[in-house]
Order: C-alpha cells, then sequence, then structure tokens
C-alpha cells in the first residue's frame, strides 16, 4: 500500500516536473497580458494628453499686427470732442481699412481690397474705439497699435497652415501671402500672450472669443448645483443612515438611489427641460436650471459618499453621547456630523468635479446658446464650459480647434485641482478608528 | 511499514528518542540555541526544520525553531492562540510566500532538498506538501472539479477516465465517495461543513502528495463532524505524513503520535504524544495542558 | 438681482428673528437657563425658522408660478386673432414678447399690439416682484412674531426644532423618489402623446428613421418616418465595441493590479488609470473626433478600406477607452471580495498565479464581474457626447463598424437641441426614445446592482 503511493507520488512528481515549463510559459504570458493591458490605458491617458496639450498649447498666444494708425478727426471726430455718444458711433473700421491702404498702397481692385482688410480681426476696430473712449486726446495722433490678426493669418504664423496645399484649397492665399512677409519683414507680426482667451465671452471670430463667460457661467451653474445637494445630500444621508427605520419605504429609497447613481446623465436634461422649463415655466440657458438639473444628477454621489462617511463613524462616539443625555438630533449635530464632514466634503467635491465636466442635460435645457455677453448672476444667460467646448469643436475654423484644446487643458485643470483637493481633504483628516 | 528506510539518508545526527537524556536535551539546546526541550530529532524524519525564524516585517513571529517530521506520522503542534503554530505550518509548503512582508531564514529540508532555496520551484513543493486550512475552503465548482482542480493543473491524468479514477480514489480515501457519488456535478460549497473539509482533504490527496498540512482543520466543524476527520487522519497516517495544528488538546492526544508545544513563536517542548501529556517537562507545557492558561 | 437681494434680506431678518428669540426666553426667566425647558438657542432657532421657513416656501412658489401666471394674463389681453392661433405658433408669439421686454431681437417685425404686449409684460413682472418683496417680508416678521410672543418656559422649543429638521432630512431623502417619479412622468406623457401619433409598433419595428417632418404640406424630402431599430443598432455596435475595448483591458488591468502589481506600482498606476475616470465626456468625444477618427480613417484608407469620418469604430473605441477605470475598479472591487481562502486552497495546491486567477478566483468573481460589466453597458447606452461629436447622424441599419452608424442619445440630442416646436412629433420622439433609454438602462441597473448584491452576500 505504501509502496503503492510512494510510486504514485514519484509519478505525479515527474509529471509536474515535466509540466512545469509549459505552465511558467503560461504564466509569463498572462502575467504579460496583464501588464500589457495597464500599459496600454497608460498609453491612452498620454495619448490623450499630449493629443490635446499639442493641439492646444498654440492657443495661449495670439499673433499680433503692428499698425501705424492716424486717429484722423475727420473719421472719428473733431478734436477735443469728448461726448461718449458721438465717440463711441465713428467710423472706426474706416480707420483700419485706411492705415492698411496706406501701408500697401499698391493694391487697388476692390477685391484685393477686401482681402488686405481681412488680414487684421474685425476686433481692431473695437479696440481703437476703447482706446479713443478711454484717451479722446489720441484724436488727431498717430499711435503705433499692436492688433489682433485675422485667425487665418494667426493659424499660417503658427504653422498650421499647410503651403503645399494648392492656392484653391488653401484659407491664405498667395497674395496674402505676399503682404504678410512684408509685414514680418518690417517686424509688424508678433506673437503675443492671449489675454483675450482669459477676458472674452464668446465669438464668431476665434481670435476675439474667450472663455471668460463660460467660466462664470460654470462657476454660477456649480453653485446653485452645491447649495442645492450638499444640504439635501447631507440630510439625506443622515436619515437614512441615523434615523431611517429599516422598512420598505427606506429600502425603496435606497434602491432608487443607487439606481440614479447610473441612470444616464441625458436623462436627467430631459427631466429638466419637461419640469423647470416647461412646467414651472423657468428661462432657458441660465446657470439656475443647469444648477438644478445637476443638483439632482449629483445628489445620489453626494448620498452615497455621505452615508460612507458615517458609517466609518464608530458606534461608541454615538453611545457616549447617548449616554450622557443628549438627545439624538445633538448627538448627530455634535459629534457625527463633525467627524464625517471630512469624507462628506470629500464626497461633494467629487460630485461637484463630475457636475463641472457634464456636458449632455445641459444641451436638453438649452445652454448652447451663442451667448456674447459675461453673465453677471445665475438668472443671466450663460454657456458653461464643457459646452463651450462643445460648441467649438463643432465650429469649422482651424483657430478653434486650438482654442478647444485650450479649453479642454482650462477644464481639465480645474477638475484636476478639484480633485487633488479631496485627495487631500481625506488624507489629511483621514482618521483610523 | 513504520521501519521503511530512508533511501536518501537523514542529514541531522539521529538522535534516539528513548536514549535522550536531559544532558542530551541539554545538548541539543545549546546546539541549537533554541530552548527546546525533548526529542527534536528522529529517526526517519520526512522534514528537518533547523533555526528556522520568521519576520513579519519588522516583527519577528517564530524564534529559531528546530524540530524534525517523522515519515508516516502524525505530529501535531499545539499552544496558546498567537504562539505561531499557524505561521510555522506555513513555512513547510511555502504558503507565507503568499504574504508579501513575510520573511523565513533558517533551513527547512524536505527529503533533504532544502525547500528554501532560491532554485527551488514551490509548485511541485506544494504538490508533495498537501495543505488542509481551518475553514473549508471548498472552491465554487462542482464537487468532481474540485478533486480534478489539481491533477488537472499538473496534467497527472492520461484521459479522461484516469482522471474519473484519481477522483473516486481520492473520495474514496477521504471516506466521502459514497455519500456524494451521486451528486459529483453540484457545488462543493453545498455539501455540509464536515463533508467539505473531507473534500478539502480528497482534494488534496488528489495529487498524491507525501506530507499533508492541516491548520486546525476542525475549528469550524462540529463534534460529530470532527469525529470523522479525525477517524480519517488516522486512517491517513498509514500512508502519508501529517503535520496538524490543532487548539484542541484532547484532539493532538487523539490523532498525533509527536506532539509540539509551541509559545510566544518559541518552540518549548516537543515529544511522544504520551508523554507530553502525561508527563510534561517544561513549566510552560504542564501549565498549559493543565488549563493554567490557553 | 432682486430674487437675491430678497433671500439677503430675509437671511438678515432671520438672524434677528434668532436673537430676539432667544432673549425673550432668557428674559421670560431671567436668566435662570435651568427654568427653561430647552436651551435658549432653541427658541431662537424656534423663531428663525417660523420667519424664514414660510416666506422662503411663498417666495419658491411665486417664482415657480409667476412666469405662467404673468403670460397667462398677456395673452388674456392680446387681440383675439392672435389667442386663437395655434398652440406652437401662440408661442412663437410669445417668445417674441418676451424677447422684446428684455430688449433682445425678435424674430418678425415688431407692431403696435407686440410693443403693447411686451410693455404689458414687463409692467407685470415689475408688479409681481414689488409684491412678492412685499408680501414675503411681511409674510416673515408675522411669524417671527408669532414665534415670539408664542415663547414661554414651558414650550418645547427643542423637540419642535427637532421635528423641523426631522422634516427636512425626511423630505430631502424623499427627493430621490421624486425624482424618479419626475423622470418618469415628463418622459412618459410625452412618449404617450408621441405614441398616439405614431403606432408604437412603427417605432418599435421599423427599420427606418427620418424624423424630419414635413411643417408645410407642399414641403418634399422630410417623410417622417419614425422606425427606431438602426438607432437601437448603431447603439448595440457601438456598445459592443466599447465593451471589446473596456472588457478586456479593464478587466486584465484590475487582475495585474489586485494580484500581481507591486506597491509602488500600483501607487503610481492606478491613480494615473482612474484619471481617465474623471475626464468629462466632451473630451473624449472632441478626442474621438479630433484625432481618433481621423487616424482610423488614414488607417483604413492605407489597407484599401473605406472607413466613414463619422465610423462606429471610432466613437465605440473612446467610448470603451472611457469605460476602462469604470471596468477595472468594479473588477477590482470582485476581485479583493474573493477569500484569501479560495487563494490559499488553490495556492496549497500547488497552482501557479495565472492558474489561480483563471481557474479559481475568476469563475469566483464571475457574478461580480458580470454585475459591473453590465453596468458598464448601461454606461455605454446612456453615453451622449461621444457619439454626438463622434458618431454621425445618418440612421444606417449596418453591422459594418467602419460605417457611421447613429444612437438613441445621438437622437435625443439632436431633435431637443435648437429650434423646436413642442407638440410635433420630431420632438415628441426624443421623449419616446428616452422612455426606451431609461427603461433599458434601469432594467439593467436593476439586475446589475441585484447580482452585484447578492454575490457580496455570498462572501460576507
Amino acid at each position: 500500500m505504501n509502496n503503492n503511493l510512494q510510486q504514485q507520488h514519484d509519478r505525479t512528481m515527474v509529471r509536474v516536473q515535466q509540466g512545469l515549463v509549459r505552465r511558467y510559459r503560461q504564466e509569463k504570458r498572462f502575467q504579460r497580458i496583464g501588464l500589457g493591458a495597464i500599459v496600454l490605458g497608460l498609453v491612452f491617458v498620454s495619448f490623450l494628453f499630449i493629443s490635446i496639450i499639442a493641439n492646444g498649447y498654440t492657443a495661449f498666444q495670439q499673433t499680433y499686427v503692428k499698425l501705424d494708425i492716424n486717429f484722423d478727426p475727420e473719421l472719428i471726430a473733431p478734436v477735443g470732442e469728448t461726448d461718449p455718444e458721438v465717440l463711441s458711433k465713428a467710423n472706426y473700421g474706416g480707420l483700419v481699412k485706411k492705415t492698411m491702404r496706406e501701408m500697401f498702397p499698391d493694391v487697388s481692385s476692390r477685391r484685393e481690397k477686401k482681402v488686405l482688410y481681412g488680414l487684421v480681426s474685425t476686433g481692431a476696430s473695437y479696440q481703437l474705439r476703447d482706446m479713443v473712449m478711454q484717451d479722446p486726446a489720441l484724436i488727431g495722433t498717430r499711435q503705433s497699435v499692436w492688433v489682433p490678426a485675422d485667425d487665418d493669418v494667426d493659424m499660417l504664423i503658427k504653422g498650421h497652415i499647410d503651403l503645399n496645399v494648392p492656392e484653391s484649397d488653401r484659407r491664405i492665399k498667395n497674395n496674402q501671402m505676399v503682404w504678410i512677409q512684408s509685414l514680418q519683414a518690417e517686424d509688424r507680426i508678433e506673437k503675443r500672450f492671449n489675454t483675450t482667451f482669459f477676458t472674452a465671452g464668446d465669438s464668431r471670430e476665434p481670435e476675439l472669443s474667450g472663455i471668460k463667460g463660460a467660466v462664470h457661467g460654470s462657476f454660477f451653474t456649480l453653485m446653485i448645483c452645491l447649495l442645492i445637494s450638499f444640504p439635501v445630500g447631507v440630510a439625506a444621508a443622515v436619515y437614512l443612515e441615523e434615523f431611517a427605520p429599516k422598512n420598505r419605504w427606506t429600502d425603496i429609497i435606497e434602491v432608487n438611489i443607487n439606481n440614479l447613481a447610473a441612470v444616464p446623465s441625458i436623462v436627467f436634461g430631459l427631466l429638466g427641460l419637461a419640469v423647470f422649463i416647461n412646467f414651472f415655466g423657468l428661462p432657458r440657458s441660465v446657470p439656475l436650471v443647469g444648477g438644478l438639473v445637476l443638483a439632482l444628477m449629483t445628489l445620489p454621489t453626494i448620498i452615497i459618499a455621505s452615508r460612507a462617511a458615517l458609517k466609518s463613524v464608530p458606534p461608541s462616539i454615538r453611545e457616549a453621547a447617548l449616554g450622557v443625555g443628549a438627545s439624538p438630533m445633538q448627538t448627530i449635530t455634535h459629534h457625527v456630523l463633525p467627524l464625517a464632514m471630512p469624507g462628506m466634503l470629500t464626497g461633494t467635491i467629487i460630485g461637484m468635479a463630475q457636475a463641472l465636466g457634464e456636458t449632455a442635460p445641459l444641451l436638453m435645457i438649452g445652454m448652447v446658446a451663442f451667448i456674447v455677453d459675461i453673465p453677471g448672476g445665475p438668472f443671466d444667460p450663460s454657456a458653461v464650459l464643457p459646452v463651450q467646448i462643445y460648441l467649438w469643436a463643432d465650429s469649422p475654423e482651424r483657430a478653434f480647434v486650438e482654442r478647444t484644446s485650450a479649453a479642454i487643458m482650462v477644464l481639465l485643470a480645474f477638475l484636476i485641482s478639484m480633485n487633488l483637493l479631496a485627495v487631500w481633504l481625506r488624507k489629511k483628516f483621514e482618521r483610523r478608528w | 511499514m513504520e521501519e521503511l528506510v530512508n533511501e536518501s539518508g537523514v542529514v541531522a545526527k539521529p538522535l534516539n528518542p528513548e536514549a535522550a537524556t536531559e544532558v542530551d536535551m541539554q545538548a541539543s539546546y545549546e546546539q541549537h540555541g533554541s530552548g527546546t526541550v525533548g526529542e527534536i530529532y528522529v529517526n526517519d524524519p520526512r522534514m528537518t526544520c533547523r533555526n528556522v525564524n520568521v519576520y513579519y516585517g519588522e516583527k519577528q513571529a517564530i524564534f529559531d525553531v528546530n524540530l524534525d517530521i517523522g515519515k508516516n506520522q502524525v505530529i501535531s503542534m499545539i499552544g496558546p492562540s498567537g504562539c505561531g503554530k499557524s505561521t510555522f505550518l506555513r513555512c513547510l509548503n511555502r504558503m507565507n510566500d503568499t504574504i508579501d512582508v513575510c520573511r523565513v531564514t533558517g533551513q527547512i529540508k524536505m527529503d533533504d532538498q532544502d525547500i528554501y532555496d532560491d532554485g527551488l520551484d514551490v509548485v511541485p513543493l506544494r504538490a508533495s506538501v498537501g495543505m488542509v486550512f481551518q475553514k473549508p475552503n471548498p472552491f465554487p465548482k462542482s464537487i468532481y472539479d474540485n478533486i480534478a482542480y489539481g491533477p488537472r493543473i499538473h496534467g497527472l491524468s492520461d484521459n479522461a477516465r484516469h482522471l474519473d479514477e484519481i477522483v473516486e480514489s481520492s473520495l474514496t480515501r477521504a471516506g466521502l465517495w459514497e455519500e456524494v457519488k451521486d451528486r459529483m456535478d453540484q457545488p462543493g460549497t453545498g455539501l455540509s461543513g464536515g463533508q467539505q473539509q473531507r473534500l478539502c482533504i480528497a482534494r488534496a490527496i488528489a495529487v498524491s502528495p507525501e506530507v499533508i498540512l492541516m491548520d486546525e482543520p476542525c475549528s469550524a466543524l462540529d463534534p460529530i463532524a470532527t469525529a470523522k476527520i479525525e477517524e480519517l487522519i488516522d486512517e491517513l497516517r498509514e500512508n502519508y505524513t501529517i503535520a496538524i495544528v490543532t487548539h484542541s488538546m484532547q484532539q493532538a492526544a487523539r490523532v498525533s503520535q509527536r506532539t509540539a508545544y509551541f509559545h510566544l513563536g518559541k518552540l518549548i517542548e516537543v515529544g511522544e504524544t504520551d508523554q507530553i501529556f502525561t508527563n510534561p517537562r517544561h513549566k510552560l507545557t504542564e501549565d498549559y495542558i493543565t488549563g493554567r492558561f490557553g | 438681482m432682486h430674487s437675491s437681494t430678497l433671500i439677503i434680506v430675509l437671511l438678515g431678518f432671520m438672524t434677528l428673528a434668532y436673537y430676539m428669540g432667544r432673549k425673550r426666553s432668557l428674559n421670560l426667566v431671567s436668566g435662570r437657563v435651568r427654568d427653561l425647558h430647552s436651551l435658549p438657542s432653541y427658541y431662537g432657532i424656534h423663531t428663525a425658522l417660523w420667519c424664514g421657513v414660510p416666506a422662503l416656501i411663498l417666495f419658491v412658489l411665486w417664482i415657480s408660478f409667476e412666469g405662467a401666471v404673468v403670460t397667462g394674463m398677456v395673452v388674456d389681453n392680446l387681440p383675439q386673432e392672435i389667442q386663437e392661433l395655434p398652440p406652437e405658433r401662440l408661442n412663437l408669439v410669445l417668445n417674441d414678447i418676451r424677447n422684446l421686454a428684455q430688449g433682445d431681437i425678435v424674430s418678425q417685425a415688431v407692431d403696435e399690439t407686440m410693443q403693447g404686449a411686451a410693455d404689458h409684460y414687463s409692467s407685470l413682472l415689475r408688479i409681481s416682484d414689488m409684491a412678492l418683496f412685499v408680501v414675503a417680508l411681511s409674510v416673515a416678521i408675522l411669524g417671527g412674531l408669532f414665534a415670539q410672543r408664542s415663547i414661554n418656559r414651558h414650550q418645547r422649543a427643542r423637540n419642535r426644532v427637532e421635528k423641523a429638521i426631522n422634516f427636512f432630512l425626511v423630505s430631502s431623502s424623499s427627493l430621490a423618489i421624486f425624482t424618479t417619479i419626475g423622470i418618469v412622468l415628463s418622459v412618459l406623457f410625452e412618449s404617450i402623446r408621441f405614441f398616439q401619433q405614431i403606432p408604437v409598433t412603427e417605432f418599435i419595428f421599423g427599420l427606418e428613421w427620418s424624423p424630419q417632418t414635413a411643417i408645410r404640406a407642399d414641403q418634399v424630402g422630410s417623410s417622417g418616418v419614425f422606425g427606431a431599430i438602426p438607432l437601437f443598432a448603431g447603439t448595440f455596435l457601438i456598445t459592443l465595441i466599447a465593451m471589446f475595448v473596456a472588457v478586456p483591458i479593464g478587466l486584465m488591468s484590475a487582475i495585474y493590479m489586485a494580484e500581481y502589481a507591486g506597491k509602488r506600482f500600483r501607487a503610481l498606476a492606478k491613480p494615473v488609470l482612474e484619471v481617465l475616470a474623471g475626464i468629462p465626456t466632451v473630451v473624449y468625444g472632441f478626442f474621438a473626433a479630433l484625432t481618433v477618427a481621423p487616424f482610423f480613417r488614414d488607417m483604413g484608407t492605407s489597407l484599401g478600406l473605406s472607413v466613414s469620418s463619422e465610423s462606429a469604430l471610432a466613437a465605440g473605441v473612446v467610448m470603451g477607452i472611457m469605460i476602462i477605470p469604470f471596468v477595472s475598479s468594479l473588477s477590482d472591487d470582485v476581485i479583493n471580495a474573493v477569500p484569501q481562502a479560495m487563494r490559499d486552497g488553490s495556492y496549497g495546491l500547488g497552482a501557479t498565479r495565472s492558474e489561480t486567477i483563471r481557474q479559481v478566483i475568476i469563475p469566483a468573481a464571475l457574478p461580480g464581474i458580470v454585475g459591473g460589466v453590465l453596468l458598464a453597458v448601461s454606461r455605454a447606452i446612456g453615453e451622449t457626447m461621444i457619439v454626438v461629436m463622434a458618431a454621425g447622424l445618418s440612421a444606417n441599419l449596418t453591422a459594418n463598424p467602419l460605417e457611421a452608424v447613429t444612437t438613441v442619445t445621438v437622437q435625443i440630442v439632436t431633435l431637443l437641441v435648437g429650434d423646436q416646436e413642442f407638440d410635433s412629433a420630431k420632438t415628441l420622439a426624443a421623449f419616446a426614445l428616452a422612455l426606451v433609454l431609461f427603461t433599458i438602462t434601469l432594467a439593467l441597473n436593476m439586475i446589475a446592482l441585484h447580482i452585484v448584491r447578492k454575490y457580496r452576500e455570498q462572501y460576507e
């Protein structure tokens, strides 16, 4: 018997040894596949970031053209005029055109002139107007002024226009090339930091467009969202975790919250459209409605995170407070809530980050409108950052591609700092019981 | 059958248990610095452990243990909880490797092969040193697949019929065949606790190991199931070398020939089971078996 | 502007009420707090609540119904012939009146009646605002005074305050239910109206989707066919592609993280992978449209294949990338939930790691993984921005991933963004699609959460 088994064992060992090479090869292969999956994921991350940054970093600079503007009293207003009404209505566009004509006296045909004027942005005339309005003494003087170049010129200077393409398919024609080269020869073309991008609202002209309006819109939307979802989320979590009796009703609420967390965001947009806009008649495109919709959407996230935070407070704390005669409500507000607050805040920040990046539901409630003005409050029509990105991504101009990428970089910077804040908060207040 | 000679010979100087005197013990004590009282060595060891230390990170869990495990006998390891007996057991088939922070020093040999040798492969080692755990842990598969798992991964069967034979003989040897032969395709997790544990023993037997390690195999079972397992261990002794960790002194007394008493990571005393329970030589052993602590 | 001022004033009143209530309670017992039933601050809070809450409720109700009431009053004053216009035309007129009142651009020439209505509209709004201001503040003052008067030393202020807080807690937690009900109702009603115009069978089994309905009878090329099969097929195709990317990569990286990776590697790689989960979908959409789709098209061209620039492949792959961290973190959870005893059992028999993973851990974790994958599927189905930006609008019924397809969410967005008449079949179709979307994702979530919960219970 024993001998028999010993033989069997020896046979086993022989077999095991025989199989080892194959099995370790399998093991290696499996491990490599796993590592490959992670590396692939990391490659995706880096590819995404590289693609966005490579496309977008140039948007932080803008090409400017130096024009020697003669603030001709004939075209603006007599010297000494200070009435803003008069000054604002003067023909500044003509001023720019005249300067351009003077710089390139050879250009004569109507069509060519129009192309020539197109080298500088239409924003140049607004810039001149603002200068004159601020300092009427400029009238009658000659000044060197840097004005933004048109987006096509900007793209050419940044090297985004392929000159090997036949002229007919090119945004910059050959004659424009000649003018631009002569401007460059005179050092009249320069790339500068693009402040407009941070100080302007949306515009049809890429070189005049900026994200300030969208950033403000996002801020107001998030504020409304936070004001609603944080107190309500914490209250719901406190109730479910601390007071709710175990019955069917709370069961239903629980299942409901878990399901809501996975409902597609666009459905929340439809809810907002049907309830807030069509039923209550709230205006479209305003941060108030956007914030309400996003609040409903982020509530489950906040409730789930807050409940986890409450769960992590040990029962001994509650027993201690109840033991000295505090009411359940006092126990919660004095002892449990302060201890659970860091966890709740972390969950809230993550929920807010989610809300900040959300686009689809806002499309449903009309936040896709083209809005130039910078909103002053939650009742003003406005865009938000992700929607601005969506709108720009849809625009055909090449210059909007880089602005889209740049706006994405700004959005990601906000999101990353919010997430870092959440991580820091968790690290700082993490408590082990 | 006990007198079967180990062809490979024994490394450590064999020390006849009968001839052991106080002086000899003192000698072995000093030789290894382990402080163990009793007969560390046996004539025909399957496994020999020398100066084994185990660390979990900074913390040392096992201090300088020297112990032989004799062929075809049952050695039981007893001691208060946290004394390191399970940790020591898990060193014998390198299960501690799965814990990142765990570090083992010293020498453990099985039939002359150092199992902590760098070149040694744990796969064949674990195939020849099987293990049964505290809580029955059948895989969430059918009864058949549970038993067939080991033979399959090691490629032990030539064909389906051969595999059937291995499964049947393993289950038979574990005394489970009659109970489960009609429901081989039902999940192993559906069996009762005692049956599950015998299934796990059968699973270990299926790869025909030489040594079976049992880590408190009955602690999760009721008395009747425990009795069955003990009976089984007694039968298995004929063919396998068994090391069993138990917290029940009665169980150690019933199933084992030798008993090792661990205390705070040190092997305090080892000897014939009868002698340990009737005439312990060390004060700590005596206190423990008389129930003063533990 | 007005509203925020009102809120700030109300908050000021509440603070004032708090101090008054507190002071009165202290005066009643001449400073001997022990004689009071509750602490003085509870009397303060009680008074403040009486002061603020009714006024705030009034405020919210007022704001909610102000628009409807004012519009109704304006409509009543419009000439008969305008009032009798069909609802969608009337809406256009009303929109113009509103825009005119706000000084925005209007769609048609401004005539006398319009201007008059606009003036009426803005004057009504002004009156309403003033009225709200006065009424809300009076309610606040009355409420505060009433509560302050009623204070006596036996009043159970603490219990009352706690009751109020409890009420707030209960209603907060019920909000989730109301949200769900709101979603169901808002989607269901419009869908029913849609199905009154288009038979359900045509919607569910129709093979052609072309929602452009003719506004005028003589228009051509706009058939208004609402067969949703191409949309379902497109959604399914893109979801399938996404799963082909996300499940293997997500699962394998979770396995590697859980079973192989060293501590330092995990600490580094895990957060980087999780970055993928925090990136807004609109960014993925841009990435898909700008980088991935042209890449696939060029690659297809070099292989001699014609790949649409809005191919299902590009959208699906990018969606898959988005879902990787979702799959991987859910798998990570379930893999870690497999008890160590299972691993020990397998290692104890001499199995290698990969054998243990493939033959013990994955089978044991399978229900959990399946649940996670179902959740991921529901996510992919409901994902909007990537497909809006990278998938097409043309409702092709095809299984070829290189062609353009459209999805349910894309159509919802296209039908509802921009100018819309609220009663046309075209707009209502979006709600019918949303109903389908909601039902399917809800069912998937329910099943998935159930499976995952059962799985967790098994090992607890």
